[in-house]
């Protein structure tokens, strides 16, 4: 495990390096002139060139790399030009909410779409079957944003039981107020994890455990609880690494149809105001918090299967 | 049809294309969700293209008189904030979002293709260089790696193509790449090899018609997925620019009269999904149509 551990984390290391090259890239790739583009086009020539001097734009590529990764490893993401405070601390505060988001999707998700996979696998080729997998064919085309308007306007307006958006206060507010949202996001990953799934517990049931379990008399309900879904469960955690970035990205649609003030409407407002350190550090936040989960489910899928960390 | 399908009758000697083009004529027609998929992607088309000729007005036409209006005999699905006959807007956003769907995925289609082939059957350097980009553009979020390349591109259709063009690619290069190792060890190719044929007719001739398949498959969920995309990024105002008619714009517009006038940011919504069905539908039918036998 020590080995596969180390292997896996040396990697990640890697990988964020990667995205943090990516991101800085990202902002030296644009065709203009960055402070020119915040500042407008009224703006004195003397203004730009003083932005340019702040944020180090006239030293050449290479050095403002550098200059990016040193005040990087101090913590340092930089300042925001609108705001007029760290972009760390603008971050920091906006995280919980995304984070929160996130984990109460996934938990949907997986709620959802475990005993969904069981069913149409148990009945395959069976009439629930056929409403699975017709559900998620629908699920793939559905644009978050417009089921998730949808329900504000069925369960907020209508029915007056969960909140129209925001965060809400207190801890029982909170977790009202992220019904709707999470189970928006997690609509985007669920046909991919129900899919998935049901071809492996397609393929548990015909394998020869199964058949023993059911020769030596189990009913069909223990065969499918206590065989087929505990192997259901670690497929279920890679897929859901495999797909936490998609989930991620879902929720920066979502926080803004639900007025959410997570990063990825700090994102998308830092996008339209031209903040371009606050897009930046963001962009990496994100990248590098999808690199984390993925760690962590890889790691947790290795101690759950021993044959993976040989491989 | 049996004469076709029954291992024992093919003639060793025949030659590869017309079997599997009969093959593909009858699994076609004999796929209900082949057959559901391309009639409704083929009536999708004939919307989009036709689009000037059967709406009932132009897309940014104004009635004055009509703001809101509801469902009537004149404007059949009613008029937005500036009386704009939401039908005609509907068929015209058809045009728009499905060029532009098809657009976005062209390059990433043959480039990670050409790509994932190459690195594959090369291998070395050049397949870890290409995995490398691969693991580091997967670590975003999709979402987020598009809008922000539209922040560096600029918005509207120029930005979306140069988005997907540099993120949508990897899935087909991951892909394929996986197909082409196994490839690359057959029998058919070892013997082409020996034969002494050249690296590019190899590829082409015996390595690309086998993986390409896979390429297609994908093809026809990947449109689904970046319609979406190019629908939600038109909601946030990143994608295609008013008064272009488009189905996330005409949502975002909507959403503001949906205790009112219901049908303006439901009945786009409506036609996403339809065409996602239908593109879906298509695909898993080709998959099914297309699988080796």
């Amino acid at each position: 495990m020590a080995s596969y551990t180390a292997r896996r984390l040396l990697s990640a290391v890697l990988v964020i390096f990667g995205v943090t090259l990516a991101t800085f890239l990202l902002m030296h790739i644009e065709p203009g002139d960055p402070a020119r583009s915040v500042l407008g086009i009224r703006a004195s020539p003397s203004a730009v060139a003083a932005l340019r001097r702040e944020w180090g734009l006239n030293s050449s590529v290479p050095v403002q790399l550098g200059r990016f990764l040193g005040q990087l490893f101090q913590g340092n993401l930089g300042q925001s030009y609108i705001y007029h405070v760290s972009t760390a601390s603008l971050i920091a505060s906006r995280v919980g909410q995304t984070a929160a988001l996130v984990a109460v999707a996934a938990l949907f998700a997986v709620v959802i779409s475990v005993p969904l996979a069981t069913l149409a696998a148990a009945r395959k080729e069976g009439v629930a079957d056929h409403l699975v997998r017709g559900f998620s064919v629908v699920g793939l085309a559905l644009p978050a944003f417009w089921f998730g308007i949808l329900l504000i306007e069925i369960f907020a307006v209508h029915l007056h039981v969960l909140p129209v958006g925001g965060a809400g206060s207190g801890f029982g507010g909170h977790l009202k107020a992220l019904v709707l949202p999470a189970f928006t996001a997690s609509l985007a990953i669920v046909p991919i994890l129900v899919r998935s799934l049901r071809v492996g517990m397609i393929e548990v049931l015909d394998s020869e455990f199964v058949a023993v379990a059911r020769a030596k008399g189990l009913g069909e309900v223990r065969v499918l609880f206590s065989h087929v879904a505990r192997n259901a469960l670690l497929p279920t955690v890679t897929l859901l690494g495999l797909n936490i970035a998609f989930l991620i990205g879902s929720t920066v649609v979502v926080e803004q149809v639900f007025n959410l003030n997570g990063l990825g409407s700090l994102l998308l407002s830092a996008i339209l105001n031209r903040d371009f350190p606050v897009v930046q550090a963001t962009t990496l936040v994100l990248g590098a918090g999808v690199v984390i989960v993925n760690l962590g489910t890889d790691l947790l899928a290795a101690r759950l299967d021993p044959r993976i960390r040989l491989r | 049809m049996t004469s076709v399908l029954s291992p024992g009758q093919a003639p060793l000697t025949a030659t590869k294309q017309p079997h599997s083009r009969s093959v593909f004529i009858y699994r076609a027609t004999h796929s209900k969700t082949f057959i559901a998929g391309s009639v409704l992607t083929v009536g999708l088309i004939l919307v989009a293209v036709l689009a000037p000729v059967i709406s009932p007005y132009s897309p940014n036409h104004q009635d004055l008189y009509d703001i809101l209006g509801g469902f009537s005999s004149k404007h059949l699905l009613g008029t937005d904030e500036l009386g704009r006959d939401e039908l005609s807007r509907l068929l015209w956003a058809t045009r728009t979002d499905l060029r532009l769907g098809f657009l976005a995925v062209i390059f990433p289609f043959f480039f990670g293709t050409a790509v994932g082939t190459l690195a594959g059957y090369y291998g070395g350097w050049l397949d870890s260089g290409v995995m490398r980009v691969v693991e580091v553009l997967i670590a975003f979020p999709f979402y987020v790696l598009v809008i922000g390349l539209i922040f560096v591109v600029g918005t509207g259709t120029t930005g979306i193509i140069v988005a997907f063009a540099v993120v949508d690619w990897i899935i087909y290069a991951r892909a394929v790449r996986s197909t082409t190792l196994v490839v690359r060890e057959s029998d058919y190719v070892a013997a082409a090899k020996s034969g002494g044929l050249p690296t590019w007719r190899i590829l082409w001739r015996h390595v690309l018609p086998n993986t390409v398949t896979q390429s297609v498959v994908y093809l026809t969920s990947d449109i689904v997925l970046v319609i979406v995309a190019v629908v939600t990024l038109g909601y946030l105002g990143l994608g295609v620019q008013p008064p272009t008619p488009d189905w996330g714009t005409m949502i975002s517009e909507g959403q503001e009269f949906l205790t009112t006038t219901w049908g303006l940011a439901t009945i786009p919504g409506v036609a996403v999904v339809i065409t996602g069905l239908a593109l879906s539908l298509l695909g898993d039918g080709l998959a099914d149509v297309l699988r080796p036998r």
